[in-house]
C-alpha cells in the first residue's frame, strides 16, 4: 500500500469517482431492472405444474394464489435479501481486512450455525424437553444463537477488535474447532446427519414472509449503517496507519462494522442455511466492473449479490425440474468458476 | 443386554413412551368416536396428538395424503390405503405402486411447492422442523410419527391407523405383524439350533456398524446373535476397522456392493467370517425390509433368518 502521499491519493480517488458517477448510475439501473426480471422468472418457474397464463395471473384460484403469493414471491424476495445481506457482508468484510479473500463467514458464523442446529436436533432426538426446546427456537433460531456464539468466542479469542490479523486468525481456528464438534456430534447421531446435510447445503425453498420480512428489516439496519460508515472504509483502504492519522478511529470502527457483518450473516444463515460464494463473488464482481468507492461498493454489492443469489435459486429450480437442486450447490459453481475465470485473466494481465 | 439398554435410555425411553401415551391415549379417544362404525367407513372429525406433541385435527379421515418417509408410506399402503396417497418422499419404493406417484422430495429437503399444489388434507412425515413449520405456515396439516425402535412399529402404526380414520384395521394389522415376527423368530430359533453366531453388521463402508441400540441390533438380538459392538458405542457407531478384525466376528452382514471386496481391507483375511466366506449380503431390495422400521419387519428378519441359518458356524 502507497501511504506516502494520501492527500493526493483521495483527490485521485475523488476524480475517479466523477469519472465513474454516469457509469455507476447507469449500472445501478441495470441492476434494478435484472432483479425485476428475475423476481418475475421466480414466479413464472416451479416445481408444480402450475403454469403461468394471463388469464391465470388476473384471476387466480385458491391453489395458484398460495403457491404465488406465499411460496414463489416470498422466496424470490427472500433469496433476493439474502443474496444481498451476504454480498454486504463480503464487501464489509473485505474492506475492513483489506483482504479480496474475505467473505461473511470468516469469523466462524456458519460453522457456528452449523454447530447450533445440529445441537438442536441432537436435543430434538434426545429428549421431550429437548423436543419442547428446540421446537420453541427452531432450526433458524438455533443457527442465530450458534452463528453469535461463534463471532462472540472469535472476538474473545483475539482479545477484542484490535487486530484484523489476529481475528482473521482467531475466526479460522472457531471455524475448524466448531467444525470438528460437529463432526463429533454428528458421528454419534447419524439419523442427524442428513438433515445437517440439507442444512450446509443452503437451501431458500423454505422462506416464508416472516423470514422474508425479517430479513428485510435486518437488511436496511445493516445498509444505511454501513453506507454512513463507509468513509471509514475508503480512508482504511489506505492502510490502517494513514487511516489513524486521518483521524478515523479504528477500534470503534472495526467493532461497529463486525456488528453489522455479524449481525447480516448471522441471520442469513439462520434464514437459508449456508450459502457459499455469494458473499466473496459479488464484491469482486463489482469491483471488476469499475473502480469504485467503498461507499458505493457498499450498495452495488447487495445489488449484485441479490441478484445473483435470485438467479442461482432460479437455476436450482430449473436444471433437474421437477426436481431441485440445493442452491448452496448452484451458487458454488457460479462462483467458483466466476474466480478461476479472474484468476485467470489476472494471470494474463501480468 | 436387552434390559440392560432399556436401563441405560431410560430417560429417553420415558420420554418417548409418555408422548407416544398421547398419541395413543388420543388415538383411543378417535376410536371411541368411530367405534360404531365398520372399518373402511370411519369419517368422523380425528384429533389426534403426534410425536413432536402437536395436535392434528381433521374434520373428516383424510383423503389425499403425502408421506414422506419409506417406513410410513409402507404402513400407509399396510393398512390399505395405498389409493389415498397423492405423493411419497423420493425413496419410497414399495409397494410398487407408489413408483408411479409424484416423488416431493425428502424428509428435509421436501418440495414445498409441490406439496401444495397437491392439496393434501394430510401429510405424514418424521421429525423434520423446517419442512414441518413450513407446511404448517401454508395451512398444510402434518403429523410427525417418529419410529426408532422395534417398539415403536406398533405405535406408529397405530398413530398412522388413528390419522386414516382406520384404527381397527391398525390394530389387525399390528396384530399380523405381531404374528409374523413371531413366527419368523420361531422359526429361526428352530432352525438356528441354539446358535448364538457374533455378528458384526455393517451400515456403511465407513465402517458405520448397527449397534445394539439400532432398529437392526434389536433384529439381531431377537434372532440371538451376540453384536460385536457394545450398546455404549450408540446406535451406529463409526469404528475403527481394527475393531471388526479384534472382536473376530463370526458372520458379517453387509451390502451386495461390498460383499466381494471386504476379504480385501487390510488385515480383514484373518477375520473368521471371511476365511470361512460366513457373509451375508443384501441387496438393496432386500436391505430396504431391514433397515425400515416399517410394516415388513418380519421380512426383515426372515431375510436376516435365512442367512444365519446358513452360515452360521
Amino acid at each position: 500500500m502507497n501511504a506516502a502521499n494520501p492527500s493526493v491519493r483521495r483527490e485521485a480517488v475523488g476524480r475517479r469517482d466523477e469519472v465513474v458517477s454516469s457509469h455507476f448510475a447507469l449500472w445501478l439501473t441495470a441492476g434494478i431492472v435484472v432483479t425485476a426480471l428475475l423476481t418475475a422468472a421466480s414466479l413464472l418457474v416451479g416445481t408444480s405444474s402450475i403454469r403461468a397464463s394471463v388469464g391465470w395471473l388476473l384471476a387466480p384460484d385458491a391453489l395458484s394464489n398460495t403457491v404465488l403469493w406465499h411460496i414463489r414471491l416470498p422466496r424470490a424476495v427472500g433469496a433476493w435479501l439474502a443474496g444481498a445481506l451476504l454480498a454486504l457482508g463480503g464487501a464489509i468484510a473485505q474492506g475492513l481486512f483489506r483482504n479480496p479473500l474475505a467473505e461473511p463467514y470468516l469469523l466462524g458464523s456458519a460453522s457456528g450455525a452449523a454447530l447450533g442446529v445440529t445441537v438442536s436436533m441432537m436435543a430434538t432426538d434426545a429428549s421431550l424437553a429437548g423436543l419442547a426446546w428446540s421446537g420453541e427456537l427452531g432450526v433458524t433460531g438455533a443457527a442465530f444463537v450458534g452463528a453469535c456464539a461463534a463471532i462472540t468466542l472469535t472476538v474473545l479469542l483475539s482479545r477484542g477488535v484490535l487486530q484484523t490479523a489476529s481475528l482473521l486468525l482467531a475466526g479460522i481456528v472457531v471455524a475448524f474447532l466448531l467444525s470438528a464438534v460437529t463432526s463429533l456430534l454428528l458421528l454419534s447421531s447419524p439419523d442427524t446427519w442428513r438433515a445437517m446435510q440439507a442444512f450446509l447445503l443452503g437451501s431458500t425453498a423454505f422462506l416464508s414472509w416472516h423470514s422474508t420480512i425479517l430479513l428485510a428489516v435486518v437488511f436496511v439496519v445493516c445498509l444505511v449503517p454501513s453506507v454512513l460508515l463507509s468513509r471509514g472504509l475508503d480512508a482504511l483502504t489506505l492502510g490502517e496507519d494513514t487511516a489513524q492519522s486521518l483521524g478515523v478511529s479504528l477500534p470503534a470502527l472495526r467493532l461497529a462494522l463486525l456488528t453489522l457483518l455479524s449481525l447480516a450473516t448471522a441471520i442469513t444463515v439462520g434464514q437459508v442455511g449456508i450459502v457459499g460464494f455469494v458473499g466473496l463473488v459479488a464484491p469482486h464482481l463489482v469491483r471488476e466492473s469499475f473502480h469504485i468507492s467503498q461507499r458505493r461498493l457498499l450498495v452495488a454489492a447487495p445489488l449484485c449479490g441479490g441478484a445473483l443469489l435470485q438467479a442461482a435459486d432460479l437455476l436450482s429450480r430449473w436444471v433437474i425440474r421437477p426436481a431441485e437442486l440445493p442452491v448452496g450447490i448452484v451458487t458454488a459453481c457460479l462462483g467458483g468458476t466466476y474466480l478461476v475465470y479472474l484468476l485467470w485473466r489476472r494471470a494474463r494481465h501480468a | 443386554m436387552a434390559v440392560f439398554q432399556a436401563e441405560a435410555s431410560a430417560p429417553t425411553r420415558l420420554g418417548i413412551a409418555l408422548m407416544l401415551g398421547f398419541s395413543i391415549l388420543s388415538c383411543a379417544a378417535a376410536a371411541i368416536g368411530v367405534s360404531d362404525r365398520t372399518p373402511p367407513a370411519a369419517d368422523g372429525p380425528i384429533v389426534l396428538r403426534d410425536s413432536a406433541q402437536h395436535e392434528l385435527r381433521l374434520e373428516h379421515a383424510p383423503q389425499r395424503i403425502v408421506t414422506l418417509l419409506p417406513s410410513l408410506t409402507e404402513t400407509v399402503c399396510a393398512l390399505g390405503d395405498c389409493s389415498r396417497l397423492v405423493a411419497t418422499d423420493r425413496f419410497s419404493n414399495w409397494p410398487a405402486s407408489v413408483m408411479d406417484l409424484p416423488k416431493a422430495g425428502g424428509l428435509d429437503d421436501a418440495e414445498i411447492e409441490l406439496i401444495v399444489s397437491l392439496k393434501p388434507d394430510v401429510v405424514i412425515l418424521a421429525h423434520a422442523a423446517r419442512v414441518t413449520d413450513r407446511l404448517r405456515d401454508l395451512g398444510i396439516a402434518t403429523f410427525v410419527a417418529e419410529t426408532r425402535n422395534f417398539a415403536d412399529i406398533s405405535r406408529t402404526v397405530a398413530a398412522v391407523g388413528g390419522v386414516l380414520g382406520v384404527p381397527e384395521r391398525a390394530q389387525i394389522l399390528n396384530r399380523d405383524i405381531d404374528r409374523a415376527v413371531n413366527e419368523a423368530v420361531a422359526a429361526a430359533l428352530i432352525h438356528l439350533h441354539g446358535r448364538s453366531p457374533l455378528v458384526y453388521y455393517e451400515v456403511d463402508s465407513g465402517p458405520y456398524a448397527a449397534g445394539p441400540q439400532s432398529f437392526i441390533g434389536e433384529l439381531l438380538a431377537r434372532l440371538g446373535a451376540r453384536n460385536i459392538v457394545g450398546s455404549e458405542l450408540g446406535p451406529f457407531p463409526k469404528l475403527n476397522p481394527e475393531y471388526v478384525v479384534r472382536h473376530n466376528p463370526d458372520v458379517i452382514l453387509l451390502s451386495t456392493k461390498e460383499a466381494n471386496t471386504v476379504g480385501n481391507r487390510p488385515g480383514w483375511e484373518r477375520i473368521r467370517a471371511v476365511q470361512e466366506q460366513r457373509i451375508c449380503s443384501f441387496d438393496p431390495q432386500v436391505s430396504d425390509t431391514i433397515v425400515r422400521p416399517g410394516p415388513r419387519v418380519a421380512e426383515g428378519l426372515r431375510a436376516i433368518a435365512d442367512c444365519l441359518t446358513r452360515v452360521a458356524p
